[in-house]
C-alpha cells in the first residue's frame, strides 16, 4: 500500500488527522509517563554506589534527563521543520514548528529547574557556570528568541519565514550543548556536570528513564498536534472548510 | 552612518559603560585587573549592537536597499560591503581605544597587546553576526530590544574566548595562542555563512 504523505501537508486534512491522534498520543504519554515515574521513584534502588554516593535525591534523574534530551530534539524537530518550510514552501511546516517551540521552551526549563535543585543537594549550589549548564541557558534563549520574533512580526509569511531562518541560525549550539559533557580532558574544562554514563548505569534505573522519555515524547506529540490545530484554525479562520466546521460544530 | 554622531556615540558608550564598572565595585587595583577583560568585551558587544540597528534601516526606508538586491549582485556581497563599514566605523575604533581603557583597570602591557589582538579578531565576528539580526528584525516596531534578545546568546562564544585570551594573558602569554585560534576559527566561520543567511533574512523582509 502506497500512502499520499503530501495529502498530510494540506492543513485541512492534517487537521483531522491530528484530532483523530491527540487522544492517543495523550493516553500513551499518560500510561508510559506514570509507569516511567512509578517504576524510577519505587522500583530502584534507595541509594547509588561508588566513592560519593547519591542518595534518594538522584531520583530527580527520572524528570531532569528526559526533559533534557527532549529540549534538544525538539529543537532539531523546530528547526526540521523551520528546513522544510523554507525548502518546500509548505504552510504546515512552519505551523508545526511554531507549535512546536513553546513545548520546546518548557522542557529546556524544566531540565534547568529540576538541574538546579539536583545540583543543590549533590553540589551544594543552584547554579554553576558549567559548559552545560550554560549552553542549555542559551538554549532557552534560544526558544525565547525564536517566539519573540515570531510574535513580534504582524505579517504572518514574513514571522514565519525570518524565525525559521533565525532557528536555524540557532542549530549552530545543539551540537555545543550535545557534547558539552563529554569535554576530552576533564582538567581543560572544568565541568561540575558529570559526563555521559549511558553505557555504565544499572539497566533498571536506564530502563525506567527510557520509559519517562518516551511518555514525555508522546505527550510532546500531543500538545504540539493541539497547538498546531490551533494555529491552524486562527489562520484559515477565512477557508471554506473550517467555515463548514464550525457550522457543523454550532448544529451539533 | 551618515552623521559623524554615529560613530562618536557607539565610541562614547563604550567608553562611558567601561568607566561606570570601577565606581561600581571599587577601584582596587586587584579587582580592577579580574573585572577588566570580561567588562570591556561586554562593553564592546553592548555597543556594536548599539549601532546595528541603523546597519540597514536608512537604505530600507528610502527603498536603497530594495533597489541594491534588484541589481545582479550577490545579496550576500552587498552584505559584506555593509558589514565591513559598519566594523571599520564601531569596531576598529574599539580596538585603538582599548589601551586607554586597559590603562584604567591597570592591565600589564602584554595583556593591553592581547586585549587589542582579541577585540581585532573579535569585533567583526559581532558584526557579521549582528547582521543576521539586524536584517531579521528590519522594520519592525521595538526592532532594538528584540535584536538584543535574538543576537546576544549567539554573541557568547566571542565573549568568552575574547575575554578568556585576555584573562590568560596576564598568567601565561603563551597560552592565549588557542583562544586567539578559536576567535579567527569563528571569525571564518561567519564570514562565510553569515553573508548568505543575511542575504536571505534581506530578502525575505524586502518581499
Amino acid at each position: 500500500m502506497k500512502i499520499n504523505w503530501f495529502k498530510y501537508s494540506s492543513p485541512a486534512t492534517f487537521y483531522t488527522l491530528a484530532g483523530r491522534l491527540i487522544p492517543w498520543f495523550a493516553a500513551v504519554a499518560a500510561l508510559l509517563t506514570l509507569a516511567g515515574l512509578y517504576w524510577g521513584f519505587f522500583e530502584t534502588p534507595d541509594r547509588l554506589g561508588g566513592s560519593n554516593p547519591q542518595k534518594e535525591y538522584y531520583r530527580i534523574i527520572f524528570l531532569h534527563v528526559p526533559a533534557a534530551w527532549l529540549s534538544m530534539w525538539l529543537y532539531v524537530v523546530l528547526a526540521g521543520w523551520s528546513a522544510v518550510g523554507l525548502v518546500f514552501n509548505t504552510r504546515l511546516s512552519y505551523m508545526m514548528a511554531v507549535a512546536t517551540a513553546p513545548t520546546g521552551a518548557i522542557f529546556t526549563f524544566i531540565a534547568l529547574w529540576t538541574g538546579s535543585f539536583w545540583g543543590r543537594t549533590s553540589w551544594g549550589t543552584w547554579w554553576d557556570w558549567d559548559p552545560r549548564l550554560t549552553s542549555e541557558l542559551i538554549l532557552l534563549f534560544l526558544y525565547i528568541g525564536y517566539m519573540a520574533l515570531h510574535s513580534a512580526i504582524d505579517d504572518v509569511r514574513r514571522a514565519d519565514r525570518s524565525s525559521a531562518l533565525l532557528a536555524l541560525v540557532g542549530l549552530v549550539c545543539i551540537p555545543i550543548i550535545f557534547w558539552s559533557i563529554n569535554c576530552p580532558d576533564p582538567n581543560q574544562c572544568a565541568a561540575l556536570h558529570q559526563r555521559s554514563s549511558l553505557d555504565r548505569i544499572d539497566p533498571n534505573i536506564l530502563w525506567a528513564m527510557l520509559v519517562t522519555t518516551l511518555g514525555l515524547w508522546a505527550y510532546s506529540f500531543a500538545v504540539v498536534f493541539a497547538r498546531a490545530r490551533g494555529v491552524i484554525l486562527t489562520r484559515e479562520a477565512e477557508a471554506q472548510w473550517v467555515r463548514d466546521l464550525i457550522a457543523a460544530e454550532a448544529k451539533a | 552612518m551618515r552623521r559623524r554622531t554615529d560613530v562618536l556615540t557607539t565610541l562614547f558608550f563604550f567608553i562611558i559603560v567601561v568607566s561606570l564598572f570601577p565606581l561600581g565595585v571599587g577601584t582596587e587595583k586587584e579587582t580592577l585587573r579580574i573585572l577588566g577583560p570580561g567588562v570591556v568585551w561586554v562593553a564592546a558587544l553592548l555597543a556594536s549592537m548599539l549601532a546595528l540597528e541603523r546597519l540597514f534601516a536608512a537604505d530600507y526606508d528610502d527603498g536603497t536597499l530594495e533597489q541594491m538586491l534588484l541589481t545582479a549582485q550577490p545579496p550576500a556581497l552587498l552584505v559584506l560591503a555593509k558589514v565591513t563599514a559598519h566594523w571599520l566605523l564601531t569596531g576598529l575604533p574599539l580596538v585603538f581605544i582599548a589601551p586607554l581603557i586597559g590603562l584604567q583597570y591597570q592591565l600589564p602591557g602584554e595583556a593591553q597587546w592581547i586585549m587589542m589582538v582579541s577585540l581585532l579578531i573579535g569585533t567583526p565576528v559581532l558584526s557579521l553576526i549582528g547582521a543576521i539580526g539586524a536584517a531579521l528584525t528590519l522594520g519592525l516596531r521595538g526592532g532594538g530590544i528584540l535584536l538584543s534578545l535574538l543576537i546576544l546568546p549567539l554573541y557568547i562564544p566571542v565573549l568568552v574566548y575574547g575575554a578568556g585570551a585576555v584573562t590568560v594573558s596576564m598568567i601565561d602569554l603563551a597560552d592565549t595562542q588557542p583562544y586567539l585560534s578559536l576567535l579567527g576559527a569563528f571569525l571564518l566561520l561567519a564570514l562565510t555563512l553569515s553573508p548568505l543567511a543575511t542575504g536571505a533574512a534581506l530578502r525575505i523582509a524586502l518581499e
